[in-house]
């Protein structure tokens, strides 16, 4: 069982997306530790992009702020470099495609996997753009995620045969951000990849409250939440750390029963 | 691989968005041979947007310059003044066909979007346009004009607020909205198969070009001169022109306060390869790939990546590419308004400003073509202003 599958062996997976460097490294370390004792089971590092066209405006002003503070990618190689001396909790990078892009590819994907990632999500790469970074990521160990969307239908068992680590599930149209319903068919979804691939599915995208996420882990494997833990990383600063731990928690009792 | 221009173009678009340009795709190969749809798309090029556009001689240009014969194309003089109505009632008319009821756009100097509420106007489709606050600011004018035009205006507040940011939440918008909507994207970048479309629309430049010249001149031009932000008038001035090595192709890139300092937006002078707003292709980026704030006095050109058929065109020696500064294009700005009686849009007056510098290096029996993309109205005020003018709009 390779370290992402692990994530999924303890009830309905909780996955935190946090940004980089939001509202320092230090405090970005500090969270991984917490959540991880508050039942995260894999945790995704956000690296900040300029212009993250995938982003609702939570996670567009977290980019800014950690850019505005001096984060760079290999600052944040470095941080998870001194993590991993801590622990083993399964990680993923999500970024855009300029950000491994610019700086090489295969150096990109290389140092990765050399400080201890997992895997790596890009949202602005989608399954016909895939290959050009996949094949370093075989190479390398790192699982390359893949999204599916409620727009893929046909595209689904397509995509889930290929893909590797777990399969974001993308649960309403739109950029991510805290949203008061979710009305898509996740299930549906969900059997769509479950015809094709035995692969865990992590539903992400609007979800906030306990009871949210337990509706939403009902229909899969885990699932993600980014804007409401950003939200409180901005709300608290250099203090978010105990909060952040108290939500991951209420969110991981949600559904871990299930 | 699909819409590939050597290494360039790509779709690097959230999943949520893929089958819509799968479906546009379909759509486009289907219309594009489509007898009745040439035929729509003709007629209202030639009735609606007053086509085709007048090659003029500028004849005191050519005298001063004391070089090449130089040869407007008069983009300016199509309804809405300027050559994005070309591509924006091809759009329209495909999304028409498709079943949309509503179009989005992105818009710098607020040209596209003026042509895109324009087009939903005249086909009866709601309008939302995407513009940065910073250019609904530089450009309030044709803010008023989308408004009148019955188009929504939502000015972009994110990153540098200007047509980067239109253009990232343009395509936010339509992964919210799909079903009912059409992207209706302004220049010859972003996913297959946008550049192929906007090449495609706007290629109807070239081909006037060259049959005018032929008429008037019985040959060639030896250069054909374009301003260059994504690239869409440039393309549409190249593209018939791309098989005939003996054509000089000249995009002009906006240098902004010039290419050594940051306050630039000359892409293939200062950017390097990347992958942003769909598309693999030359972006102005710092070393960690983050895209830079690039500066222009021209709305229309502020836009740090171009086109990625350029960047094809560009890695082939093909075509070249020339920075501009803001003060050379109001120079020209204001030299051709003075001399030929043709105030053009400050995005085109890149392009004088470079025919200035080549034209006396050339014989006189040389022809150069400059399409002038657009008309100058909307940009008095500013350069008033650039000049220490206060006027009111």
């Amino acid at each position: 069982m390779n370290k992402i599958q692990s994530a999924f062996a303890h009830g309905k997976a909780f996955i935190p997306f946090i940004t980089c460097g939001d509202p320092s490294l230090e405090v970005t370390e500090q969270l991984v530790y917490a959540m991880e004792k508050a039942g995260a089971d894999l945790i995704e590092l956000g690296i900040p992009f300029s212009d993250p066209t995938a982003e609702g405006p939570v996670i567009q002003e977290a980019n800014n702020r950690a850019l505005a503070g001096g984060v760079t990618t290999d600052k944040i190689f470095d941080m998870v470099k001194k993590i991993r001396k801590n622990t083993q909790i399964p990680m993923v990078f999500m970024t855009y495609a300029n950000v491994v892009f610019s700086y090489g590819i295969e150096r990109f994907i290389k140092t990765a996997a050399e400080v201890g990632m997992d895997g790596i999500i890009l949202p602005d790469v989608p399954f016909e753009e895939k290959e050009e970074f996949a094949v370093t990521c075989r190479e390398n160990g790192l699982a390359l995620v893949s999204l599916i969307a409620p727009t893929s239908h046909a595209r689904i068992a397509e995509i889930a045969s290929a893909a590797e680590g777990f399969i974001y599930c993308v649960s309403s149209l739109g950029v991510t951000g805290v949203r008061s319903e979710i009305t898509t068919d996740i299930g549906e979804m969900v059997r769509l990849v479950r015809a094709a691939s035995d692969i865990p599915c992590a539903i992400g995208f609007g979800i906030s409250t306990p009871e949210q996420a337990a509706k939403m882990a009902r229909e899969a494997d885990g699932v993600i939440v980014g804007s409401a833990i950003v939200r409180i990383c901005k709300e608290y600063g250099a203090d978010c750390v105990p909060k952040v731990a108290e939500y991951v928690k209420s969110m991981k009792d949600a559904i871990r029963e299930l | 691989m699909s819409g590939r221009f050597g290494i360039h173009g790509g779709q690097y678009i959230p999943e949520t968005l893929m089958n819509a340009v799968i479906e546009l795709e379909e759509a486009y190969n289907h219309y594009k041979d489509d007898p009745e749809f040439n035929r729509e798309l003709t007629e209202l090029f030639n009735n609606y947007a007053g086509r085709p556009s007048r090659l003029y001689y500028a004849e005191r240009m050519t005298k001063d310059l004391g070089g090449a014969k130089i040869y407007l194309k008069r983009e300016d003089l199509n309804h809405t003044g300027a050559h994005k109505i070309n591509n924006v009632l091809g759009q329209a008319l495909l999304a028409k066909k498709m079943g949309k009821t509503r179009l989005i756009a992105e818009t710098g100097a607020g040209q596209h979007g003026v042509a895109t509420a324009t087009a939903a106007a005249l086909m009866d489709m709601e309008c939302e346009v995407y513009m940065g606050e910073e250019d609904t600011k530089r450009q309030a004018l044709n803010v008023y004009r989308m408004k009148l035009l019955g188009a929504q205006v939502h000015p972009v507040t994110t990153g540098t607020s200007t047509l980067k940011d239109a253009v990232s939440e343009a395509m936010r918008e339509w992964t919210r909205r799909i079903d009912d909507t059409h992207y209706c994207l302004g220049s010859v970048m972003g996913p297959h198969p946008f550049p192929t479309i906007v090449r495609d629309f706007q290629s109807v430049i070239s081909k006037e070009i060259k049959e005018q010249l032929m008429e008037k001149e019985g040959k060639l031009p030896d250069a054909v001169l374009a301003c260059v932000g994504g690239g869409s008038n440039a393309i549409g001035t190249f593209y018939h022109f791309i098989p005939d090595e003996s054509v000089r192709l000249i995009g002009c890139e906006a240098a902004g306060r010039g290419v050594n300092t940051a306050e630039t937006a000359a892409t293939i002078a200062t950017g390097k390869l990347g992958i942003f707003h769909g598309m693999k292709s030359y972006f102005c980026q710092d070393e960690y790939g983050q895209i830079a704030p690039v500066y222009s006095i021209s709305a229309g050109l502020d836009y740090p990546g171009i086109g990625p058929e350029h960047a094809y065109l560009y890695d082939k020696g093909r075509a070249e590419y020339v920075p501009i500064t803001d003060d050379e294009a109001v120079e020209a700005f204001e030299y051709l308004s003075r001399l030929e009686g043709i105030i053009p849009a400050i995005e085109s007056a890149h392009a004088v400003a470079y025919a200035r510098k080549l034209a006396p290096t050339m014989d006189p029996d040389q022809i150069i073509v400059i399409t002038i993309s657009g008309r100058g109205d909307k940009d008095c005020a500013a350069i008033a202003r650039y000049r220490g003018e206060d006027i009111y709009e």
